[in-house]
């Protein structure tokens, strides 16, 4: 009963966001936009990171190689065509990079994600100049605002559900004590690598197909703006603000943050940086595991009666 | 035309030893891996240059102000704003993120303190930038500088480190923080410690480099990325190991630069730096720890 | 997660969907018009600060000054209406620049735009400009396909020309160097892997071989790159006498100091920008004498020179010798034309294509929404960064070529 309820909310909820753009104006469909944009990054980055353990800083690389490839593709490949080839070239990219990589552990794994975007953005630099001998490329496409909300929609929802399918799965249950111990997953015969290689492969795809479905609205694209290494951070940022375990968390830590950025750079053109660095160092000391954590906490003072042992179970990050 | 490349290559990478040091001091023995670390270093390019053109203090004088200011504030930084993340995670793996977080916050905080004082202008002045000649090679006296303070640094801190009682005790910290206090070591004092002398390190950096590379309020982010690949290359928390690592990238951009292709440089420069990081994470020049 | 803080998270995410929407279907209050918005987004922070803080906003910061000390804009009926400014920090990402102007068009309903700063952002925001009906007069964006734009963004207009216009002007300068015998036709090139550098190389290559100019040595380096010796010593090598780099500021920087410290004298020096930054000029002394580059000024027009007095005084520095009058003047330009046709945003658009100016440029009259009287070269001769090119224009400067040697 209770879960048929969660469910008709949510459809409820998704409906009432498909229809947001027929009731609001360019900004609010633009604040939607990049909003979504990050509820995607977030979920789809907590997907793998908040999931595996392995902080991830290569978001950008997938996300830049998706604005690509349209920024290529679509003036000879009808449009799904060109999410088609985004999605396959971010498959590849994760895979030659997850066989690499995911050996390597903790801070190494970060520090080589960061790399990673430098290197992809200087080769498609160093491609464009030598091969195409162009830098910018134009994209010139009748695809309204409308059309790239709804398609992110799209692709928030579908990244929230497989990562409920997946936290309710076996996988899901394999990842848990990856996470929690690497060794011990082994021993009891979980295979590592292929499992962390499946889910970094999945949240790639996803990232570079927010990437490609973003590109349109900037009508030009060269590496300067494709690369840009702030995604990767916010990106960063937001889920773990929320709890990147969590399958809300991502959400929840987005939608504030972006909300609050949004603010800021309005009322604040000139502290800017300096209230969001506060805000920063005043995030980890007060919301250390992430605001679902914080969230529940209330709710295990508050209604602890009340508390069934599931918790128990998802609450370990 | 090689022995010019080689040296050209050597003077480059001097810069890069040089603004990588402080880095791997506070990464491997503080344990903080520091994302403001960059613009600490534009700070002390920017008392340079305030100091250079409003008190007329010529840029090598500077050092003596700017590396006491840049372990004064790093200390205080550390006390009022890192400690409580290492006390909190009690030595476990949550520093690392946390400390990610917390510097990526301070990041901002100093480069918007910078823009509000500064603006966005792009900064340059020359400081001693004639020829010297060095076995038949020109090379920039304030470039050579820069050689001359890392390998001397760099130099005199490795030794400090490996040959005295301190410094065994500050490398016993990186080894083991938990274990330090048995042997009567304040943990706390020394990570403190080391965290400030890779802020006076950044700053004695920052001076330098302010004589010769054109600096932005946000340009701090470069030399952070900079410092990291570094650090990592020479393994973290090996002084000796940084400044090999720094030449060595020196070398490969000007042999690149010369021989390849000027465009290829950072790409080959990446490529090397993920090269090591997957044949040996722990750096060309360090023990395996992990 | 249980039920109970799902539902809990379900009704704070439904909850703020809906004040959301609530807040951005809210209409406007219309009320007595007592200022004229213009609202602008620029990038105070991140990559593109440092062009941004030079050539665009100090000049959006003076005219609004200039204009609001006068009494405000004035309307065709000779009353004035105050600016009132409405500024955001795009952060230098392409994103916030584009939600920044649908957020100045549709929330805040300015009366006038100003553009960003850079070619790639003037493009991002320019399908917005014209859906929302706002001209939109770009200045720091370097296109050679501005004749294009035009066509398909009517109200966009083009001020700084494009790559090969400049490149044009160099190689016909070069040509007429070369056949008067003071320097040989071969030409050593470097240019940043980015946006402008990349442009103006493209341009420069069949720029130079309709000259008959012979490119001896042609790379491109990376952005960022801080380290120029090798190049040097190739283009040293290389037996050319023009050393051509399509640079940004820091390299152009640091590109002078090490030609300096390598001794490499070539008798035509041409870099990019940076060069025409007020304090190239103040560093180098009698060194930046001869160097060359995009833009420059006419020294003897008395409106310019009053312009770049007020900009040093008001804003605290000088202004650079290319696009920064452009930008001034573009400014000037939208103020004259909403004086003689109003705030109606379509007659503005057609005053701008089809009307004359005066502006501290001189007379300006666009010819297909592009700005072409420019001055495409420009060389540093007694501390001032002076036209040398076109050189059939008046208040040309006469090129000194070859250039003396460093000091």
């Amino acid at each position: 009963m209770k879960s048929a309820f969660v469910w008709v909310a949510l459809v409820l909820v998704l409906a009432a966001l498909a229809a947001a753009p027929f009731f609001m104006q360019a900004y609010g469909l633009g604040l939607l936009i990049g909003l979504m944009g990050y509820v995607t990054l977030a979920s789809a980055w907590a997907l793998f990171s908040g999931r595996t353990g392995y902080i991830s800083l290569a978001t950008v690389a997938f996300f830049g190689i998706g604005a690509y490839m349209v920024a290529a593709f679509n003036e000879v490949l009808p449009y799904p065509l060109v999410l088609v080839v985004a999605a396959l070239a971010g498959l590849a990219l994760a895979l030659v990079v997850g066989l690499s990589t995911l050996r390597l552990a903790g801070v190494y794994f970060v520090i080589f994600t960061f790399g990673l975007a430098e290197l992809v953005r200087q080769l498609v630099t160093w491609y464009e100049i030598n091969v195409t001998g162009t830098l910018g490329r134009y994209i010139f496409m009748s695809l309204g605002p409308e059309h790239i909300y709804w398609q992110l929609l799209a692709l928030a929802a579908a990244t929230l559900f497989i990562t409920w399918r997946i936290d309710r799965s076996r996988l899901g249950l394999a990842l848990r004590v990856i996470a929690d111990d690497e060794v011990v997953a082994a021993h009891l015969g979980i295979n590592l690598a292929r499992t962390k290689l499946a889910l970094f492969a999945l949240s790639s795809v996803i990232i570079t197909l927010v990437g490609a479905v973003q590109a349109p609205r900037w009508t030009y694209i060269e590496p300067a703006i494709a690369f840009n290494p702030t995604v990767s951070f916010l990106t960063l940022v937001m889920a773990l603000l929320g709890g990147a375990s969590r399958l809300w968390g991502p959400v929840l830590g987005a939608v504030p943050l972006f909300l609050l950025f949004e603010w800021l750079s309005a009322n604040f053109p000139n502290h800017y940086s300096i209230l969001l660095g506060l805000l920063f160092i005043a995030i980890v000391f007060a919301v250390p595991k992430g605001i679902v954590a914080l969230v529940e906490t209330r709710f295990r003072t508050n209604e602890r009666a009340f508390r069934p042992v599931a918790m128990e179970a998802e609450g370990k990050p | 035309m090689l022995v010019t490349t080689i040296i050209n290559g050597l003077v480059l990478g001097g810069t890069y030893a040089l603004v990588a040091m402080g880095l791997t001091i506070q990464y491997g023995i503080a344990r903080i891996m520091n994302l403001a670390y960059g613009e600490t270093i534009i700070a002390a390019a920017f008392l340079a240059f305030v100091l250079n053109g409003a008190l007329g203090i010529a840029p090598l004088p500077s050092l003596l102000i700017a590396a006491p200011a840049g372990f004064a504030l790093s200390y205080v930084i550390y006390g009022l704003m890192l400690r409580p993340l290492v006390r909190r995670s009690g030595g476990g793996a949550g520093l690392e993120v946390n400390s990610i977080l917390a510097t990526f916050g301070l990041l901002f905080v100093i480069q918007g303190i910078m823009l509000v004082l500064f603006g966005g202008d792009y900064i340059s002045y020359s400081y001693m930038n004639f020829g010297v000649d060095v076995l038949g090679a020109s090379v920039a006296a304030n470039r050579l500088l820069a050689l001359v303070l890392a390998v001397v640094l760099g130099g005199g801190l490795y030794l400090l480190l490996t040959r005295t009682l301190w410094g065994t005790a500050l490398r016993a910290v990186a080894v083991a923080p938990q274990s330090a206090p048995l042997v009567g070591i304040d943990a706390n004092r020394a990570a403190r410690f080391a965290f400030a002398l890779g802020g006076a390190l950044a700053t004695c950096g920052g001076v330098v480099i302010s004589m010769y590379q054109t600096f932005t309020a946000s340009s701090g982010v470069i030399f952070t990325m900079k410092a990291l690949i570094v650090v990592i290359l020479g393994g973290v928390g090996n002084l000796a190991g940084a400044l090999s690592a720094g030449l060595l990238l020196g070398l490969v951009e000007t042999l690149v630069a010369t021989y390849v292709s000027p465009g290829l440089t950072l790409a080959a420069v990446y490529h090397i730096f993920l090269g090591v990081l997957l044949w040996r994470p722990s750096g060309l020049f360090g023990k395996a720890r992990r | 997660m249980t039920a109970t803080s799902r539902r809990a998270i379900l009704r704070t995410l439904g909850i703020s969907v809906c004040m959301f929407a609530v807040a951005a279907a809210a209409p406007a209050v219309s009320q007595e018009r007592t200022s004229v918005k213009i609202g602008y987004a620029i990038s105070k922070t991140g990559p593109n600060a440092g062009g941004a803080g030079i050539t665009t906003l100090p000049n959006y910061e003076l005219w609004v000054k200039e204009v609001n000390e006068a009494g405000g804009l004035e309307l065709p009926d000779g009353s004035r209406l105050p600016i009132e400014v409405v500024e955001y920090d795009d952060r230098s990402s392409a994103e916030e620049v584009v939600r920044a102007i649908e957020r100045l068009a549709t929330q805040d309903e300015v009366d006038f735009i100003l553009p960003p700063w850079g070619t790639g952002f003037n493009l991002a925001v320019a399908p917005l400009f014209d859906r929302f009906g706002y001209p939109q007069l770009a200045v720091s964006s370097v296109t050679d396909k501005a004749p294009e734009f035009v066509q398909r963004w009517k109200r966009s207009f083009w001020m700084l020309g494009g790559g090969s216009d400049y490149t044009d002007a160099l190689a016909g300068l070069l040509k007429k160097t070369n056949d008067e015998g003071k320097i040989n036709n071969k030409v050593a090139m470097i240019s940043v892997a980015d946006g402008f550098g990349i442009d103006l190389v493209t341009a420069a290559r069949p720029s130079f071989s309709e000259a008959e100019l012979e490119v001896v040595y042609d790379v491109t380096y990376p952005a960022g790159t801080t380290d120029f010796t090798s190049m040097i010593n190739e283009a040293a090598g290389s037996g050319a006498d023009t050393f051509v780099a399509f640079s940004y500021p820091p390299e152009t920087f640091a590109i002078t100091q090490q030609a300096q410290v390598a001794k490499f004298n070539p008798k035509v020096l041409y870099l990019g920008v940076g060069t025409g930054f007020p304090n190239y000029g103040a560093d180098l002394g009698p060194n930046a004498e001869g160097v060359m580059s995009l833009g420059g000024i006419d020294p003897n027009n008395q409106a310019n020179t009053a312009y770049r007095k007020r900009h040093e005084e008001v804003t605290g520095r000088a202004p650079d010798f290319w696009g920064s009058v452009v930008t001034f003047a573009s400014l000037q330009m939208l103020q004259e034309a909403v004086k003689r046709r109003g705030l109606d945003r379509e007659a503005v658009s057609d005053e701008l294509s089809n009307g004359t100016f005066e502006t501290v440029l001189g007379e300006v009259k666009l010819e297909d929404n592009q700005l072409r009287k420019l001055w495409f070269g420009g060389q540093w001769q007694n501390g001032n960064f002076v036209a040398v090119a076109p050189v059939d224009r008046e208040g040309v400067s006469q090129a000194i070529m070859p250039k003396a040697s460093w000091q």
